[in-house]
């Protein structure tokens, strides 16, 4: 049986045979919950009977979501959490030494080329960026995967993505995942898996593709994987924290379809609310002002993103209408973009600079919006109340678009700035 | 306590239709700003509440909600189908449902129907019941009767065993078993 990618990795870590469209058990090389996901893993944990994790090294907690503690009852959650993380002692990184838990794992050498990686997050699907199969689970299912190391899957189908062309320099991974997006609505690709590959990503960085495979759940996919090339090798064989074996395609393996984007026609993107699919060139929104731009995020906030619109920014100043949110998305990312010096460009510009947190992508804190406020982001999701009060409203653009945003307070295509 | 959370496998219920179409997402479901509780008597009265600000303080325990295509997409929070269930409702009749929110739904013992005819042809309002077993929904109104789409085998005998829960529970004593033997 010739195997997609997606199912070549199940089928690595099952031991019967795994074939599309039925249910498999699988093992798990890494299974993790955050602040606001594991409380109710921990309870379900629990109340199984489990006594411990698989694996403690292979099990994670990340205070994440509504930290620095945001209220009390944040404090409370974030506490049984770390609590129970103590007991077990899995994987914990304090609040000053983490980050979002998509940017922050694979850059502890936690996800790795041909792993299966469950979390209790819908965007776990950004480790498909390093050749994992990486996809989300509700807490229960992930306190199952902790007390046995496994978990079950209904085997997808595979969507083949295949980008190709040279890029320009005004379009990145955000533009390359909303043009997929605009093809396939935001449930083109329910009950399956996504496979990138193509020439475009070579003239793109890894930083872009973690923004492609980190939308891929906004499609409805289960997972977004890149076939393993030598930028993620190289990346993977540098942070590792254990061996890994990268998988690959089979040839002549069968595709649902195969989906065609010539990055080299794109041009910088924008997804209205409240729709990630709702996608149309940034130009046509020129007449939409806004009242706040969010730079961060587990999407849009490594060290490439904040590199293209500490470009921008420098030298110049926030337009006064805005507020502009910049958020690291990783302890790492944020102490690189001080030492290069990005912080102090943005905190000149006028810009308000957090330490690496969710922060306002799913209005937890740290820039929520008001009733008729409109905020471009460089996130995920923009649906009805995603970022505060259910009459505010959310656009998504890549970093490029949120900075030349900044500047002149209505959407604006980067290039006129 | 685990017992009250799973659907019985043969549940019925009359209630009313309260219908929301396509994409139904798991921010509206129940907005991140509840999210510092699981707590489902705590979630309840916030259900829905962005999409429409009436739905918790008039839903009728045992009423059923009606989505379009991809109930539940979005966000992994298990606090969604917790929301629905403490809201009241019995069980959700969609045409198709985002991948997490099913196994949430069966984890947490929110019953769940893929019925796309059925969910086509409800009216906000209508009268449904529900046959779980049967897998049916029979709308009283208009006087239709609708066949859902069965789980597959694996899924319909976690269903019946009673959830994932009392399944991990028998794995890890069928695991400490073996180990001891050997
Ligand atoms: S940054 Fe936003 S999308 Fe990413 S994990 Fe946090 S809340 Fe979710």
């Amino acid at each position: 049986m010739k195997h997609t990618l997606p199912s070549a990795i199940l089928a690595s870590r099952s031991q019967t045979p795994v074939r599309e469209g039925e249910i498999c058990a699988v093992r798990v090389d890494f299974a993790f919950a955050n602040d606001i996901t594991a409380p109710p893993a921990i309870r379900a944990f629990r109340e199984m009977g489990a006594q411990g994790v698989f694996d403690p090294g292979r099990c994670a907690i990340l205070p994440d979501h509504f930290t620095p503690n945001k209220d009390m009852a944040a404090a409370q959650q974030a506490k049984e959490a770390r609590d129970f993380a103590r007991e077990q002692g899995l994987r914990y990184w304090e609040v000053g030494r983490v980050g979002v838990e998509h940017a922050f794992l694979p850059e502890q050498g936690l996800i790795l080329p041909g792993d299966v990686v469950v979390g209790a997050d819908s965007h776990t699907c950004t480790g498909g960026a390093l050749g994992a199969f990486a996809t989300g689970l509700g807490s229960t299912d992930l306190a199952a995967a902790w007390a046995l190391g496994e978990t079950w899957f209904l085997v997808p189908p595979t969507l083949r993505v295949t980008v190709e062309g040279r890029p320009s320099p005004w379009v990145g991974g955000k533009d390359v995942v909303l043009a997929l997006l605009e093809r396939l609505g935001v449930q083109g690709a329910r009950y399956k898996a996504l496979e990138f590959s193509g020439e475009a990503f070579a003239h793109l960085t890894l930083d872009d593709r973690f923004t492609v495979a980190n939308m891929a759940v906004e499609c409805g996919a289960k997972a977004g994987v890149f076939v393993p090339d030598a930028p993620i090798l190289a990346y993977a064989e540098a942070r590792k924290a254990r061996p890994f074996h990268p998988i690959y395609p089979d040839e002549g393996a069968s595709y649902e379809a195969v989906v065609e984007i010539d990055a080299g026609s794109l041009e910088p993107l924008v997804a209205a609310p409240p729709s990630p699919a709702a996608v149309r060139p940034a130009k046509t929104f020129a007449d939409v002002t806004v009242d706040q731009v969010f730079i961060g995020s587990c999407t849009n906030g490594r060290l490439r993103d904040l590199e293209l619109a500490a470009g921008l920014l420098k030298g110049r100043r926030v337009a006064d209408s805005v507020r502009c949110v910049v958020i690291p998305a990783s302890y790492e990312v944020f102490k690189e973009a001080l030492r290069r010096g990005y912080i102090a460009t943005f905190v000149e510009a006028g810009a308000v600079v957090s330490t690496p947190s969710c922060g306002p992508c799913l209005g937890g804190h740290l820039g929520i919006l008001a009733a008729g406020e409109r905020c471009l982001a460089t996130s995920n999701r923009n649906f009805t109340g995603r970022m505060g009060h259910p009459e505010s409203e959310v656009y998504l653009a890549g970093p490029l678009v949120a900075a030349a945003t900044a500047l002149t307070g209505r959407i604006t295509d980067p290039r006129e700035v | 306590m685990r017992e009250e959370k799973t659907p019985a496998p043969g549940g019925r219920w009359d209630g009313s239709a309260w219908c929301y179409g396509d994409d139904v997402d798991t921010d509206v479901i129940i907005p991140a700003r509840y999210l510092v509780t699981s707590d489902p008597k705590l979630l309840g009265p916030h259900c829905l509440e962005d999409l429409d600000p009436h739905f918790a303080s008039r839903v009728t325990p045992g009423d059923v909600v009606v989505g379009g295509e991809n109930f539940g997409c979005g966000s992994s929070r298990e606090h969604a189908p917790l929301a629905l269930k403490g809201a009241g409702v019995s069980c959700v009749v969609a045409a198709s449902f985002a991948r997490i929110f099913f196994r949430n739904a069966l984890n947490v013992g929110l019953p769940i129907l893929i019925c796309p005819e059925g969910a086509r042809h409800t009216a906000p309002g209508d009268r449904l019941r529900i046959d779980l077993a049967q897998g049916t929904v029979e709308n009283l109104t208009r006087g239709a009767r609708y066949t859902g789409a069965p789980f597959p085998p694996f899924l319909q005998e976690l269903v019946a065993s009673g959830g994932i829960v009392p399944y991990i529970r028998r794995r890890l004593a069928q695991k400490k078993h073996q180990e001891a033997r050997s």
